[in-house]
């Protein structure tokens, strides 16, 4: 009996393995992100969110593969989309429908295309745009630990990514390698996020303590958060300002998948 | 009886059409003033697009031009410029300049205001505009993501100078990079006339490396929360109007200045040396002082003052919490033309040594020792004159000037000067040790003090290099070994 009911918790346990082998073999080009809780901003009332395990791309997506993608679905080649899915600036860098042009790099982010796009390049990989918590979580690490938003060195460098122009034209991989094996989270170009206007940001910035008292009491938070929350504020911020249909030059994205899914 | 009664009656009749009179001439009066004040009915005629200038210049002024629906196109841009010498810097702009470019309207201008964000940029930004009336300035509705248009309207309705600003979070951060300018409201008619007008816009800035320190430097957060600002500038830069770029009036020339203070942090003491301003609209309100020596500027505030020049010179702008000025970079030129008036002004008329109590001279405070670098190669000419240039920037233009020509009685010219090149040990002596008492240069006596200068063998063999191959000096390559010869 004993034996029996061992048998059966080996049995789960190599089935259990294989599954997460086969998993990983399958998805190995992602990375493995293991979930957890945390603030997204500090601040007086802020509130813990958790967010579940979940793969991620290592880089953002490339002009080469999005090219790839557009060969394949040619009603997101740059003339034929809908004015609804994308806006006037949609891949507006590259040279044609399905040529990028010599200045564009094919190791590049892609840039220029809409949250529509994304998402939609993303499902027909069987993957997903991260959703904003995901994003956020996997941003907090940096070399070697996996929340270094209370290193003042690593909100400074932010900080100053945020000011050094055109980092758009650099290649995917020219940024440092996170704790989950994650390039390019910061110091590249932003990211579409699946629920990237979940949290609004009003454009007035000094209300927005009143909107959404949960991620904007930038007034209650003082000393050694401050700088944390400044790098924070400007991703939330730049989120603000967007529409699903804007194809702007310094936004790319990168696909995510749930960890549960495989 | 009845012609009694009829009487008080008629008179009665008189008394309440007397009344009823006074009331309607009363009301007529004072009906008249609120119905020409109220900006807000001010009809628009004409659709114009408006001028924009970046500084130090101003639009034309409004004159005679009645109300209109004015177009106004405002691009951003996030670029690099120059600090000071050597020193790079992230600006983000309103029109590409800091200040960002001069909007000039006049009450009742129904303002059509379009805010375009250049695709090349990273951040959302917006503007709030302190002469509108309105929830947050225009910010909220203004608000606009790279490669993006936004338009909104707003009325004129109170007469001033005001300043306008990026409202995007987080705010500081985008005062701090430059984003801030003046938009004027003139009453109707215009301000009065005056000769020269010019746009001057002090900012505090915060870098990562201190003051003077070369290369790109980025926007420190910790310094701008702690308000330690490593520069204190008109016009975005360290010598924005200074030298070549000064500003200029002749002689006789009524001139305005519209001053701002976009901050973030610093109110200005804003004084022009040499000067008194006959007029200053307080805080860019309607209220006028006059004969004002120094006024004071909020952090977001404004402030037109006015003076007439009568002497020729140069007069140095200031804010005269006065190390700002001297090393932080908060220094402009206004360089006036035209013939002396000794009435006025008599320039010096004797001079004679004065030593009660021996001399004495001061010293610059001296940082740590042994940070002179050691086995330094000897650097060429051309290095020595591009380093050079830079520390003479930073500490020699304040006296000698931008080309060496000093001012006449109190500092020496360093141009064509046979003082200089008579003796360079003894030059050197003078940048390490000091020098006071009465020398001769070029045929006139000075009798001043200069200070003992903080610097290492290695900056004075520089910046010494640089003087003497310049303005007309005979061309000695100083090195770091002649310094260091005559350290005691």
């Amino acid at each position: 009996m004993l034996n029996s009911k061992l048998n059966l918790v080996l049995l789960t346990a190599i089935w259990f393995l294989s599954q997460q082998f086969f998993a990983q073999e399958q998805k190995e080009d992602m990375a493995y992100v293991k979930g957890g809780s945390y603030i997204p901003l500090y601040g007086a009332d802020s509130v813990w969110v958790k967010v579940d395990d979940f793969l991620l791309d290592p880089y953002p997506v490339t002009n080469a593969e999005f090219l790839k993608f557009v060969h394949e679905n040619s009603e997101w080649k740059k003339s034929g989309i809908k004015k609804l899915f994308a806006d006037e600036r949609y891949l507006y860098n590259w040279k044609s429908d399905y040529s990028l042009g010599e200045n564009v790099s094919e190791k590049a982010p892609v840039t220029n295309v809409s949250w529509f796009a994304a998402k939609r390049f993303c499902e027909c990989q069987g993957k997903r745009l991260p959703t904003l918590d995901e994003w956020e979580y996997a941003a907090m690490a940096d070399e070697d630990t996996p929340d270094a938003r209370v290193k003042e060195s690593y909100n400074q460098k932010i900080l100053s990514w945020y000011e050094t122009p055109k980092t758009f034209e650099n290649n995917v991989g020219s940024t440092f390698k996170n704790y989950w094996g994650v390039y390019d989270l910061h110091g590249l170009v932003w990211e579409w996020t699946l629920d990237f206007n979940a949290v609004l940001l009003s454009g007035e910035s000094r209300n927005d303590s009143d909107t959404d008292r949960n991620l904007f009491c930038g007034s209650g938070s003082v000393g050694a958060t401050d700088l944390m929350n400044y790098a924070a504020l400007m991703r939330y911020a730049f989120r603000g300002s967007i529409k699903a249909r804007y194809s702007i030059k310094n936004l790319g994205f990168r696909c995510a998948r749930d960890a549960q899914s495989l | 009886m009845k012609s009694i009664n009829q009487l008080s009656k008629n008179s009665i009749f008189k008394f309440y059409l007397a009344l009823v009179l006074i009331l309607v001439v009363l009301l007529t009066l004072f009906s008249c003033k609120p119905e020409e004040a109220k900006a807000e009915d001010i009809r628009v005629e004409s659709k114009i697009q408006a001028q924009l200038t970046s500084p130090p210049f101003v639009p034309a002024p409004v004159g005679a031009r009645k109300a209109a629906n004015l177009v106004v196109d405002m691009e951003i841009i996030e670029m690099e410029g120059e600090m000071t010498g050597g020193v790079k810097y992230v600006y983000w702009t309103f029109g590409g300049t800091v200040p960002g470019s001069f909007i000039r309207t006049r009450v009742g201008d129904e303002v059509e205001f379009h805010l375009k964000n250049h695709p090349d940029n990273k951040l959302p930004h917006n503007i709030d505009l302190h002469a509108v009336t309105g929830p947050g300035g225009g910010a909220e509705s203004s608000f606009v993501a790279p490669g993006q248009e936004k338009v909104f309207s707003f009325k004129t309705l109170n007469p001033g100078l005001y300043v306008y600003h990026c409202a995007t979070a987080p705010v500081g951060m985008h005062i701090a990079n430059g984003m801030y300018g003046l938009i004027l409201v003139e009453p109707k008619g215009g301000l009065p006339p005056v000769d020269k007008e010019y746009y001057v816009m002090q900012g505090d800035f915060y870098t990562e490396g201190d003051y003077g320190k070369p290369g790109l430097q980025a926007f420190s957060m910790q310094k701008a929360i702690d308000e330690h600002a490593d520069y204190v500038v008109f016009n975005g830069a360290v010598g924005a109007i200074s030298g070549d770029n000064a500003l200029t009036a002749e002689v006789g020339e009524t001139v305005r200045l519209f001053v701002g203070n976009g901050g973030p942090n610093l109110v200005s003491s804003f004084h022009l040396i040499g000067e008194i301003f006959n007029k200053v609209y307080v805080e860019g309100g309607s209220m006028v002082n006059e004969n004002v020596q120094t006024t004071l500027i909020p952090a977001g505030g404004a402030a037109i003052v006015e003076f007439k020049v009568e002497v020729p010179g140069t007069f140095i702008l200031v804010d005269h919490s006065i190390f700002r000025a001297f090393n932080k970079g908060a220094l402009g030129m206004l360089k006036v033309g035209g013939d002396e008036n000794e009435k006025v002004y008599s320039g010096t008329q004797l001079e004679k040594t004065y030593l009660p109590e021996g001399s004495v001279i001061q010293a610059m405070p001296v940082a740590e020792k042994g940070k002179e670098p050691q086995n330094v190669p000897d650097k060429t000419l051309a290095e020595q004159l591009v380093h050079g240039k830079q520390l003479y920037a930073q500490t020699c233009f304040a006296c000698h000037q931008s080309a060496g020509q000093g001012i006449a009685g109190a500092f020496p010219p360093l141009a064509k000067s046979d003082y200089l090149n008579a003796d360079v040990g003894r030059s050197i002596n003078a940048v390490l040790y000091g020098l006071t008492g009465e020398i001769t240069v070029n045929g006139d006596k000075y009798n001043s003090v200069m200070t003992s200068q903080n610097l290492t063998d290695e900056e004075i063999a520089d910046v010494m290099t640089y003087v003497y191959n310049n303005w007309g000096n005979n061309k000695t390559k100083v090195t770091p070994a002649m310094v260091k010869e005559q350290r005691r």
